[in-house]
């Protein structure tokens, strides 16, 4: 086998699924007056789980840097952008055309988005030299955190949380964000730069000693991280139109670590069918609401006990192997019963 | 003319023990010296204070005429050194391709944004990129494992992998822990061979820390002996192997009778 | 005399973060992960001592012993079992898959004690002769008194099996070396399950404390005092027992301190600021060792 091997795969550029997600999201829009509003809904959960998957998955499946506070910064990002819808300038300064509002809305989750990463940083430098265990702790001590603190700002509700959200949240934003979350993150992993989160992942030591700043890629990858946590927080404020503190509590952020680890860490393709399966779960456990939760936790060790590398991770290979052997079995077989 | 690489009287402590005490070593450009001594001399104590995985407690190390003093890991490798470890740290997740690549962050010309625009700039330079780690993985005769992950390389190849990686930072002085280690003869022939030849065509300074004697006598042209965190001895391969206090330090050691028939 | 007495209260709610952290710390020591399902045990403990406590006479020293002593021989058995279906299957797997296993233990035993015992919080009842002793302006309950009193029992007998019995010191030489305590033919499974029912036992002693002087229990009442116990574990140097018990004295007393400050509304937050300090400046906890990664 000394021929060198095909250069490799030719994929799919990303700017062309971005592109072909953005073009679904507008005709899903177009006709959102069409669909049943509970599908919307649902559609609207499954993307805001999307993005904070896909951005947990930065952080803990390519860097590895095990979050329990990515609920923490969702809130974060929940309370400016809705305290600017909401409280700061409730009657929308530019204007009630569609475009405007459309500005504005935009607006206040780039700005939750930035207060989010804004706070990745302040967790991320003190916390970073921490690992594993110690790490995860020390997120969810920060997101606890934040939590007691916002339960204690009365101008945004305090404990009883901020009510009264204007619903700027459609399926068409969530769609967008989603997709530009996924793009985001796939093209900074899939370069020369972004095998250095994987690198740091794999090896800290081995990635200094070729010159990679491994604490920088773990701060990026918290900043980049925290950023979308956030706008998915925006989106979420703006969809439920109330937020309380503790629903950003740290069940929440096990939630999305769930998604990430289900997903397969650092596989987004599994992370966001992870993400779209476990927001649809509980709406398929409805009927039996009272083991619904019984059932949810149950299924999650078993899943963690018997698919401990996530649900998507097939060895292809092995099966396609496992398959042709028992074809060309079956086929010697009749041929002998012949 | 000032050494490439020089330790001054470099001591580290664990506690109360030193695991290298008031070194002196320089390596000059383009010499290839070997480090040598017993179990726990302080060999690999040495790569971790050129490499500054430890600071020294005392005593400093220079490259290139520049103190290194407080530079963590990945700075120093900025600067041109480079390491394989004793026991194999590879990106065991990451393609052969892939681990290549990342020693590659140095020589970028393009920056993360342009990782996300994606345009002719970030293509052209992931496609020069992407070039010059196949032509190593090609010397190396790596190429066919291109796409495997490294954990599932063989052990040799994994060894080889960790010295490409290397040379993918484009280094001035190449640290190589025990390469030889877990290798027959005749895999320890092809080494001598490939460290001569890395040497010719990357213009490197290597310091090669090694128990084989085959291996060290093969292509050092100075060698220093470390026992109990001290230098006892330095000079060419035939001064080292009639020095008493190497054959002292080494008596008793598996490594005595190969030092005396060479 | 206000002070004094806010120590008195720190130290029994300090003892019961001491007898839960010692779980932590123990579980932590021989399989080096965060059994996150170890506040539910806590929990359960309690409502063991709800259900058998109609069946002992009311409020008598006997009496209130034996529901003790079923609640930590039923939180053995479901700590043991816990390890044995979730945690052994999982041996060597990543960290994070064994720490999400636990977290979903630790749901599934918060949402099924929801089923089966209802949401709505329940009254526990007096176990033990209760009286009130005042000293001057200072009031002691007899239930603090037996806090106190029980951990000081409960921690010294577990010194006596870790440093003077053999499963102590196999659960010492898996703490110290898992594959070598193997080689010497230490069954180390054994010593584990051993771990986490001796743990729970604890928890489940924790609970009915925890239920006596705080005599409102419900399926969730174990998660804030969990993750101040944890607290504690980190805060005297995870995986090393006295700092356990030191670190629950500690934080229950800085706990109760701040409750009656101004700044009581940041309660909660407190046993994560000092679990942050502690994380940040001294990683290895107060008794802990540092220890560095080998290159």
């Amino acid at each position: 086998m000394d021929s060198p091997q095909p250069k490799s795969k030719k994929r799919p550029r990303p700017q062309l699924t971005l592109g072909a997600t953005l073009a679904l999201g507008l005709l899903i829009s177009a006709f959102s007056g069409a669909l049943d509003p509970y599908f919307l809904d649902v559609l609207t959960s499954m993307g805001i789980a999307v993005i904070l998957a896909v951005s947990l998955n930065l952080v803990t499946g390519f860097t590895g840097q095990f979050s329990l506070g990515h609920a923490g910064f969702m809130s974060v990002g929940a309370y400016i952008s809705a305290g600017i819808t909401t409280a700061l300038f409730a009657g929308n300064p530019l204007g009630n055309s569609a475009f405007a509002q459309s500005g504005f809305f935009l607006g206040s989750l780039l700005l939750g988005g930035l207060g989010a990463a804004f706070a990745g940083l302040c967790v991320g430098i003190p916390s970073l030299r921490l690992k594993g265990d110690y790490l995860a702790l020390v997120t969810l001590g920060f997101g606890e955190i934040i939590r007691v603190v916002f339960q204690n700002i009365e101008p945004i509700g305090g404990a009883l949380g901020l009510n009264g959200i204007p619903p700027y949240t459609s399926v068409f934003w969530v769609i967008t964000w989603a997709a530009l979350t996924v793009f985001v993150i796939h093209s900074l992993v899939h370069s020369t730069y972004g095998r250095g989160f994987v690198a740091t992942h794999d090896d800290e030591i081995a990635a200094e000693a070729i010159g990679l700043d491994t604490t920088r890629y773990k701060i990026v990858a918290f900043v980049v991280g925290a950023f979308f946590a956030g706008v998915a927080g925006g989106l979420y404020a703006h969809f439920r139109l109330s937020i309380v503190p503790t629903g950003f509590d740290f069940t929440k952020s096990i939630e999305i670590v769930l998604m990430v680890i289900l997903g397969g860490m650092g596989n987004t393709i599994g992370v966001i069918l992870a993400a779209v399966l476990l927001t649809l779960l509980p709406e398929v456990l409805r009927p039996i609401a009272a083991y619904r939760m019984v059932l949810y936790s149950l299924l999650l060790i078993v899943l963690m006990v018997s698919r401990p590398r996530g649900l998507f991770n097939l060895n292809w290979a092995a099966l396609l192997l496992h398959l042709k052997k028992r074809t060309t079995e079956t086929l010697t077989k009749r041929g002998a019963a012949k | 003319m000032t050494p490439l690489l020089e330790i001054a009287n470099a001591t580290i402590r664990f506690g109360g023990l030193s695991a290298v005490s008031a070194i002196d070593l320089a390596i000059g450009s383009g010499e290839l010296v070997g480090l040598i001594g017993p179990n726990g001399a302080g060999k690999t104590t040495a790569f971790n204070l050129i490499t500054g995985v430890y600071p020294p407690s005392e005593g400093r190390v220079c490259f290139g005429g520049r103190d290194l003093t407080g530079l963590p890991p990945y700075a120093r490798a900025r600067l041109g050194i480079a390491r394989t470890f004793q026991n194999i740290r590879l990106f065991g997740s990451l393609s052969v391709f892939d681990n290549v690549r990342a020693a590659c962050n140095l020589h970028r010309a393009t920056s993360p944004l342009h990782a996300l625009w994606r345009g002719k700039a970030f293509r052209d330079d992931e496609a020069a990129i992407a070039t010059q780690v196949d032509a190593l993985l090609e010397i190396f005769n790596l190429g066919r494992y291109r796409d495997t992950p490294a954990a599932a390389l063989p052990y040799g190849e994994q060894r080889r992998l960790e010295i490409v990686r290397c040379l993918a930072t484009r280094p001035k002085l190449l640290l190589l822990d025990e390469p030889a280690a877990g290798m027959n003869p005749a895999e320890k022939t092809e080494l001598v061979a490939l460290i001569q030849q890395i040497q010719r065509q990357f213009h490197l300074s290597i310091l090669l820390v090694e128990h084989s004697m085959r291996v060290v006598m093969g292509v050092c042209q100075r060698i220093a002996v470390l026992d109990h965190g001290v230098k006892i001895a330095e000079g060419s391969p035939a001064e080292i192997q009639h020095n008493p206090a190497v054959i002292e330090a080494y008596l008793g050691e598996d490594h005595s009778e190969n030092l005396a028939h060479h | 005399m206000e002070p004094v007495q806010q120590l008195i209260n720190g130290l029994s709610l300090g003892a019961i973060y001491a007898l839960i952290a010692l779980g932590y710390t123990m579980v932590y020591g021989v399989l080096r992960f965060i059994n996150f399902a170890h506040a539910d045990v806590f929990m359960l403990g309690a409502f063991i001592g709800y259900y058998t406590a109609p069946l002992v006479p009311a409020e008598t020293v006997w009496g209130g012993l034996a529901v003790l002593a079923a609640a930590m021989l039923g939180c053995a058995v479901v700590g043991m079992l816990i390890e044995r279906l979730a945690y052994r299957p999982l041996r060597g797997a990543p960290t994070l898959n064994v720490l999400i296993t636990a977290i979903g233990v630790s749901l599934l035993l918060e949402y099924s004690g929801q089923v089966f015992f209802g949401a709505t919080p329940r009254t526990f009842p007096e176990l033990f002769p209760a009286q009130r002793f005042t000293l001057g302006s200072l009031v002691i309950s007899s239930n603090q008194v037996l806090v106190i009193g029980v951990t000081l029992a409960l921690v010294a007998a577990l010194q006596w099996i870790i440093h003077r019995t053999r499963i102590g010191t196999a659960m010492r030489a898996v703490a110290q070396n898992p594959r070598a305590a193997l080689l010497m033919g230490i069954n180390t499974n054994r010593v584990i399950a051993f771990t986490f029912g001796l743990g729970s036992a604890l928890a489940g002693a924790g609970g009915i404390l925890y239920a006596l002087n705080y005599p409102s229990i419900d399926p969730l009442m174990g998660v804030a005092p969990g993750l101040k116990a944890f607290t504690a574990a980190i805060l005297g140097g995870i995986g090393n027992i006295p700092g356990a018990a030191l670190g629950g004295l500690l934080l229950g007393i800085v706990e109760t301190l701040v409750a009656g400050s101004a700044l009581s509304t940041y309660k909660d937050a407190i046993a994560f600021t000092i679990l942050l300090i502690i994380l940040f400046f001294r990683p290895a906890g107060l008794l802990g060792k540092r220890t560095t990664e080998k290159v």
